[in-house]
């Protein structure tokens, strides 16, 4: 019963976190490729309550921020007049889950405009990059996890319930994938696909090529769970009356599956997002404009970012919450006897 | 020619009074060989310096070579530049040529025969006399087809070669067959080879296997300020002082100052940073503006210098190439929009080129709209529009153009060519280069104002050039190239229809289109014109040509940034490569400051 207490209150967290990028329209201020080109790598405004005069807003307020004399990344606050802060206004224009056209935004400003996590070297908005960016790099990796699970799913279960040359075929090949340096194989593989190609394509691209490589472990772990219970009695049972290979599998031996299966989900999605990160850093990934998280920190490969800009870390630090989420969820799964064994040797992949 | 005999003349009044200054100092210069033969240093003014020392630069990879017959990259020039010396130099400083191994020279009043006197007594670095054979030797290995020398081109003047006749031991005649604007500005960057060393390879037709960078240091020669010390494979690339070199200081003491010049090899500009900031090297050159206000921040022991607006200039074109079947049917189709004038036009004007100076080079570059960058202070057309972004006019020249707009999913705006399909192409560029990305991305943003949709694809830069040049299979590219010296001659393979580096439609047989053809005729024109202003006439015209025609949509030129420790003398960085070690020889190591030591 706690098991399960723990179990829902990540799944709470992690509901909380995903629904925020996927209305990202509405809760991001501006539009991720917008570009402002009077505040490059503007750092995030402050907050205020109190004025420079010392007087007490009700209303949360910001200064607004303009470059320094003779400077072309250094801001110093207008204390003049304080910009407040504006719920539930209208902006620029988005789609709410894909379909839904709307303008209206949690928060912004009126008089000026409000960045609360800085601006990249374009003067875009690095909170709204960053909501829209974990649409590609979230919705990428869940969609990655799903087909590597499909398929690992598909030839664990031939593998193991067949049995015979299938058996060594499939599992020699999945030795094979195994052994491969899987990060080298997405470079070989992104290398050898058209250079220009749109982000939705080259999205599908990058899902595509995590289901190939990564689908070897879930079919051991699932060819091992359908191994033993093609063999529990009541399967056999079931086969002594008559029961066709697609009901036994359906109805007696795959559901076996369901919790390897929703452990290797929860490990497998953060491990797919830093890898489109992975990739997108390198540029083979979503390219620009669209955000990513991987090429939001894509800026930091040089040096001068690195060290004057600290806000282009952000994105980093926020995909911290998502991933203790997935493995918070992924310790707090019912924990059958092989499940645990099987949940602790991938966790030593994950680095 | 008004102009180019008045400096001739200038030139020999001031060599004569070189040699009485080098006669006088002879007896201070302190030289190893003490012979009869009197040798004529050139004396060069400006701030005495103290002598001994090393100093270290780092070198973006490893030169490929130290033989100027076949050093293409850039690092292989560079350290050749040090080790070699040309007849006449082009002085980095004030962009003039001066006299260097040619103590003088005169030009025919035909235009056509230049003679030019050598120093006497001069000597390679191994201490072997240089004479009137070597230059004969020199221009031979270069006019022959067979060693493939790069500077072949330059020497074939009215499309005839160059000759070279010796009158005397140390006197030269040039015959060209066609008068030629350039002047003696064509010797810069032309090294003198050492006939004694390579005479032997030459006959055996081994010139191009010779000079790598393992060559034994007694093997090899030069009449640059260093010469070959050790090279360390992978790490560093040690020179010495050439005790043989031709200049002298305002003292009469014999240059170079430094004991030894070390090039670092370090691939990446970041890493030449930190090397910088961290002292292992002691001065740096083509920093990138982010990276210079970094280093101006913090800046301890050293200084960091704007030289100002150098050559470089950057640009996008478009697909123009006339390559039939070799292209894709799609790319063939947007080339309808692309060979448009007025589309081409329209991107200009698009272009939000102060934002490019302030967002890539913080402020430190100029916008562009011509070839000629403004570092070059003779030869831009002050004429030339500078018309300011209107994506009004960029709109009104596209619908003239009957291009249309309609209304995508989201309420932007997308731009239809006359048969109703979008326009959408994408823009090749090079994926090492940092500031060029940034480029790319407000350039794309800018477009999307007008409705095109252009995708950036870096690509590594040699298959960004093979694509360009030879498989021609790209819509637009954005690129930058540098102008070599400040006389159009360096930029003439650019301009002309049959040039390697036309690049929107290079080593055309026909120009393939009017305007094209008159940019030939004018820059052939002003090739053989011989006065300065009339070459300005005509040289200006073809920048307007090139303006009215955008087959080059300029965008912008950096600044040339450098920085030096403060404890090296005689720095000053000039907006001509090579940007900091052009006075290699002056610069010296202050009076009780330490320098990098590896």
């Amino acid at each position: 019963m706690r098991e399960w207490r723990t179990f829902a209150k990540w799944l709470v967290v992690l509901g909380v976190l995903h629904g925020m990028v996927v209305c990202a329209g509405f809760f991001a201020p501006y539009d991720p490729v917008e570009q402002d080109r009077q505040s490059p790598y503007l750092p995030p405004m402050r907050l205020h309550l109190l004025d420079a005069h010392g007087h007490l807003h009700v209303r949360p307020f910001v200064y607004s921020l303009r470059l320094r004399e003779g400077s072309f990344d250094q801001y110093e606050e207008e204390t003049t007049e304080p910009h407040p802060v504006k719920f539930f206004l209208n902006g620029a224009g988005y789609r709410l889950l894909g379909f839904l056209p709307l303008r209206m935004h949690f928060f912004g400003g009126e008089s000026t405009r409000i960045y609360l996590l800085g601006t990249d070297a374009y003067g875009r908005d690095q909170l709204s990059r960053l909501l829209f960016g974990g649409q590609v790099s979230l919705f990428a990796g869940l969609l990655g996890a799903g087909v590597t699970l499909f398929i690992g799913l598909s030839i664990g279960a031939v593998a193991g319930y067949y049995g015979g040359w299938r058996d060594s075929l499939l599992m020699r090949v999945a030795e094979l994938f195994l052994a491969l340096p899987w990060l080298y194989l997405l470079f070989a593989l992104r290398a050898f696909l058209p250079l220009a190609v749109s982000p939705l394509e080259a999205f599908f691209l990058i899902t595509a090529v995590f289901g190939a490589v990564g689908w070897a472990r879930p079919a051991r772990l699932v060819r091992g769970v359908v191994l033993s219970a093609k063999e529990r009695d009541f399967v056999r049972a079931a086969r002594g009356f008559g029961a066709s290979t697609g009901y036994l599998l359906r109805r007696h031996i795959l559901p076996e599956t369901s919790s390897v299966l929703l452990t290797q989900a929860a490990i497998l999605i953060p491990q797919y997002v830093l890898a489109e990160m992975t990739l997108s850093f390198l540029g083979l990934g979503v390219p620009e404009p669209v955000p990513s998280w991987g090429n939001l920190l894509s800026g930091l490969q040089q040096y001068s970012v690195l060290v004057s800009y600290w806000w282009m870390y952000l994105p980093a630090v926020i995909m911290v919450p998502f991933f203790l989420g997935y493995l918070g969820l992924a310790s707090s799964l019912p924990e059958p006897e092989e499940a645990s064994k099987i949940q602790r040797s991938s966790l030593g992949s994950l680095t | 020619m008004k102009k180019a005999r008045a400096h001739t003349h200038c030139c020999c009044t001031l060599s004569s009074l070189f040699l009485c200054l080098a006669l006088l100092s002879h007896q201070a210069a302190a030289s190893p060989q003490q012979k009869n033969t009197k040798e004529e240093l050139l004396l060069l003014p400006g701030e005495a310096g103290r002598s001994g020392g090393r100093l270290v630069v780092s070198l973006r990879g490893e030169p490929k070579t130290l033989n100027p017959l076949i050093a293409a990259d850039a690092r292989s020039r560079e350290v050749i530049g040090v080790m070699q010396a040309d007849l006449v130099h082009i002085n980095r400083a004030t962009q003039l040529t001066e006299a260097a191994l040619a103590k003088s020279w005169k030009i025919s009043p035909d235009g056509l025969a230049y003679t030019l006197i050598l120093r006497q007594g001069l000597r390679f670095s191994d201490g072997q006399p240089l004479d009137a054979d070597d230059v004969l030797f020199t221009f031979r290995v270069y006019l022959d087809e067979s060693v493939h020398a790069s500077q072949r081109d330059l020497l074939i003047v009215g499309g005839k070669p160059i000759a070279v006749r010796k009158v005397d031991a140390h006197t030269v005649v040039f015959q060209l067959a066609k008068t030629y604007g350039v002047g003696e500005r064509l010797f810069d960057g032309l090294a003198i080879l050492p006939r004694h060393l390579l005479e032997k390879p030459y006959q055996e037709g081994k010139l191009g296997q010779i000079g790598s960078l393992a060559t034994a240091a007694d093997q090899w020669a030069g009449l640059g300020p260093f010469r070959l010390k050790e090279y360390v494979a992978g790490q560093r690339l040690v020179l010495e002082r050439n005790p043989y070199y031709w200049k002298s200081d305002a003292q009469g003491r014999r240059l170079p100052y430094l004991d030894e010049l070390v090039f670092l090899f370090v691939p990446n500009a970041d890493a030449q940073v930190l090397k910088f900031q961290s002292g292992e090297t002691d001065m740096i050159s083509q920093v990138g503006a982010e990276n210079f206000s970094v280093l101006s921040k913090q800046q301890r022991g050293y200084t960091m210098v704007d030289a100002g607006p150098g050559l470089e200039y950057n640009f996008l074109f478009f697909n123009l190439n006339d390559a039939g079947d070799k292209i894709s049917s799609e790319t063939q189709r947007k080339q309808k929009w692309f060979r448009e004038v007025k589309f081409r036009q329209a991107v200009s004007a698009a272009v939000d080129r102060e934002a490019i100076v302030r967002l890539v080079y913080q402020g430190r570059g100029a916008a562009l709209w011509g070839l000629v960058a403004p570092g070059n202070r003779r030869w831009g057309n002050e004429k030339l529009a500078h018309p300011a972004r209107s994506l009004e006019r960029a709109r009104a020249l596209l619908q003239d153009a009957g291009f249309s707009w309609s209304h995508g999913p989201n309420g932007e705006a997308i731009l239809l060519d006359s048969d109703g399909k979008p326009v959408e192409f994408s823009i090749v560029t090079s994926s090492s280069n940092a500031d060029r990305a940034k480029m790319a991305a407000l350039l794309q943003d800018d477009l999307k104002q007008l409705g095109m949709r252009a995708q950036v694809v870096p690509l590594e830069s040699r298959s960004l050039l093979d694509r360009v040049t030879q498989t021609k299979d790209y819509d637009a590219c954005l690129m930058a190239m540098a102008s070599g010296d400040a006389d159009p001659n360096t930029d003439i393979n650019v301009w002309l229809s049959s040039g390697g580096t036309h690049l929107w439609n290079p080593s055309q047989a026909h120009p393939a289109t009017p305007w094209e053809a008159e940019i030939d005729r004018l820059i052939e024109e002003q090739m053989s014109a011989r006065t300065f202003e009339g070459r300005k006439r005509l040289y200006d015209r073809a920048q307007e040509v090139l303006a009215e025609n955008q087959p080059m949509i300029f965008l912008a030129s950096p600044n040339i940034l450098a920085g030096a420790k403060n404890s090296i003398g005689n720095f000053h960085a000039a907006v001509l490569e090579p940007y900091v070690l052009w006075n290699v020889e002056q610069l010296y190591l202050k009076n009780g400051t330490e320098n990098a030591t590896r």
